[in-house]
């Protein structure tokens, strides 16, 4: 099991956050060399609910597409957090929004708490972008796919109208990680 | 940087690409979760194939005009879940006794009812089998990855085309949803197999003819008269009372499947040479199964897995032989012991071992592998 990387993206419905899980899976299984499978679960509502996306990424053929010892997990909601954060893996990495999430669970796994809606707001004037800045993140955190697949991927999913607010969104997301990793 | 040729498929994208590339030209459904992309995706397509996609008032409808498509020569698909899957059970049981060629896709959601439309389940398993009335033959193919989901609606379609039967197409809502990188084969790297035409003159065309175990299906309106029935008919198609004929057909319908199941299974077997404990299942859950015989083989226990890629006609043969080899059968499935009824009836002297969950969530490799080191 220790060849399998897996990534789990959790928040409420509507976050984006299965867009998020296709996209890192795009990167590392088109744009990349390795192999992914991405699922996910959410409610029977459009809208709101705690809803999460998974990336399983390996060198080799993956069997259970599902999460079993996440490697890395990005929280957007306090729900998704106390919900999800069960299957973090010792040394693993929890990244959450931190107006979105005041109380970190306990875990020995490492935390990188970060207003990542916020800055999509200020900083990009639009919060819908919160979910691809915290994919630059988690590629800056985890070193998992390389910026220019992240890149790619991203831009090849995103409406051609908003090509340069998603590069902005993800250097964003480099640029934040790469500070929090220095604290 | 490399850039392969594959596309990251949504499970339910991929059935999509397996039906044109299958040569689908009609779809008419009526929207559920979780099959929903597969409309989506048809309803895209088929324009741009010169292809024709109806969304009709309900499953009962669709299926409908999806038999009627076929019955004017194209190939046709319509796709559910559960409690459409129930609706479109009087037209599926029609098209077995008309003998009209059609796929239907069941993405399996948690039930009975309206149960739980997110989440999955491998409940219809009997459904499958048995959810219309009357003896008839049943073809139900379960694909387990993405890739396979293309093509095995490439299968699919081919089998309901050879054998003028309906097809369904059964996975769970998790490889349904699910994205894995997905090669579209070129034209022609997977066989794809068209009805037989009728040639004879209009006034020798029988669509019943008793002279053929399957005979010709003439599309309607190219000057081949016949009637189409869900009565019992002769070999014209008009309805009869005459015993013989009626039983005549009843068992024609039947032999013509049970005569090419070798045919029509397909099983995939890992490390079963020398297994002493073995794992049957199938979609999803097949995938947990092979990663816990993975880590069942790595601790030294020798595990396998058989894995059907038809579970209708059921591989009777395949579980007798195994049964006969290993200690134990263990059977995970999320239901309540649907095939796991069927596995103890193939089963000479192996135990038999179910693994259920019904709530929602799939089973886990570590559920299966606990049983496996019980039973090993």
């Amino acid at each position: 099991m220790s060849e399998r990387y897996e990534i789990r993206f959790s928040g409420s419905g509507g976050q984006g956050m299965i867009l998020a899980g296709i996209i890192m899976a795009e990167a590392a299984s088109i744009y990349g060399t390795k192999n992914a499978a991405q699922s996910q679960s959410y409610g029977p509502e459009s809208r709101g609910g705690a809803s999460k996306a998974e990336v399983i990424i390996s060198d080799q053929p993956i069997d259970y597409p599902k999460a079993t010892s996440i490697s890395c997990m990005l929280a957007m909601t306090q729900e998704a957090c106390d919900k999800y954060h069960g299957d973090i893996k010792e040394g693993g990495i929890l990244l959450v929004d931190a107006e979105e999430v005041r109380k970190i669970p306990e875990g020995r796994f490492r935390v990188y708490s970060y207003p990542i809606i916020g800055a999509a707001r200020d900083e990009l004037g639009k919060t819908i972008a919160a979910n691809i800045v915290s994919l630059g993140m988690i590629t800056e955190l985890t070193g998992i796919v390389t910026h220019e697949a992240i890149e790619r991927a991203v831009l090849a999913r995103v409406p051609a109208a908003f090509l340069d607010l998603n590069r902005k969104a993800l250097q964003l997301g480099f640029d934040k990680a790469k500070e929090l990793k220095k604290k | 940087m490399a850039e392969n040729k594959k596309k990251l498929l949504q499970g339910n994208e991929a059935c999509v690409e397996g039906a044109l590339y299958a040569g689908c030209r009609f779809y008419a459904g009526y929207p559920i979760t979780p099959s929903t992309e597969i409309a989506e995706g048809m309803s895209v397509r088929l324009p741009r194939v010169g292809g024709k996609f109806i969304q009709m008032e309900d499953e009962i409808a669709s299926i409908a005009a999806a038999i009627g498509a076929s019955i004017a020569g194209l190939k046709s698909l319509t796709a559910t879940s559960g409690p459409g899957f129930s609706l479109k059970q009087e037209c599926l049981g029609y098209a077995c006794l008309a003998e009209i060629p059609l796929v239907v896709v069941n993405v399996m959601r948690g039930g009975p009812s309206t149960g739980y439309p997110t989440g999955p389940s491998q409940a219809d398993i009997m459904q499958a089998k048995w959810g219309t009335h009357g003896d008839h033959p049943v073809i139900a193919v379960t694909p387990s990855y993405v890739q396979e989901i293309l093509s095995e609606t490439v299968r699919a379609f081919n089998l309901a085309e050879k054998y003028r039967t309906p097809v369904i197409v059964l996975y769970d809502e998790i490889i349904g949803h699910m994205r894995e990188p997905v090669t579209i084969p070129a034209p022609g790297e997977l066989d794809v197999v068209d009805r037989e035409k009728a040639t004879c003159d209009a006034d020798d065309y029988f669509p019943y003819d008793e002279r053929y175990e399957i005979a010709p299906l003439a599309p309607f309106g190219a000057g081949y008269r016949f009637h189409v029935t869900g009565l019992n008919h002769r070999k014209d198609g008009f309805p009869t009372n005459d015993p013989r004929q009626i039983d005549l057909n009843n068992r024609r319908i039947m032999r013509k499947i049970d005569n090419h199941r070798e045919e029509i299974w397909k099983n995939e077997e890992t490390f079963l040479e020398d297994a002493e404990v073995a794992v049957f299942t199938l979609g999803s859950t097949a995938r947990s199964a092979r990663f816990a015989v993975n880590k069942a083989r790595e601790a030294g226990i020798k595990a396998g897995l058989l894995r059907p890629l038809t579970i209708w006609p059921f591989p009777d043969r395949a579980v007798t032989e195994l049964s006969k080899r290993v200690k134990a059968i263990i059977v995970p499935e999320m239901n309540l012991g649907q095939m796991t009824l069927e596995v103890e009836r193939c089963s000479k002297k192996a135990d038999v071992i179910g693994i259920h969950r019904v709530d929602g969530e799939p089973i886990t490799p570590a559920q299966i592998l606990d049983v496996i080191k019980k039973h090993k």
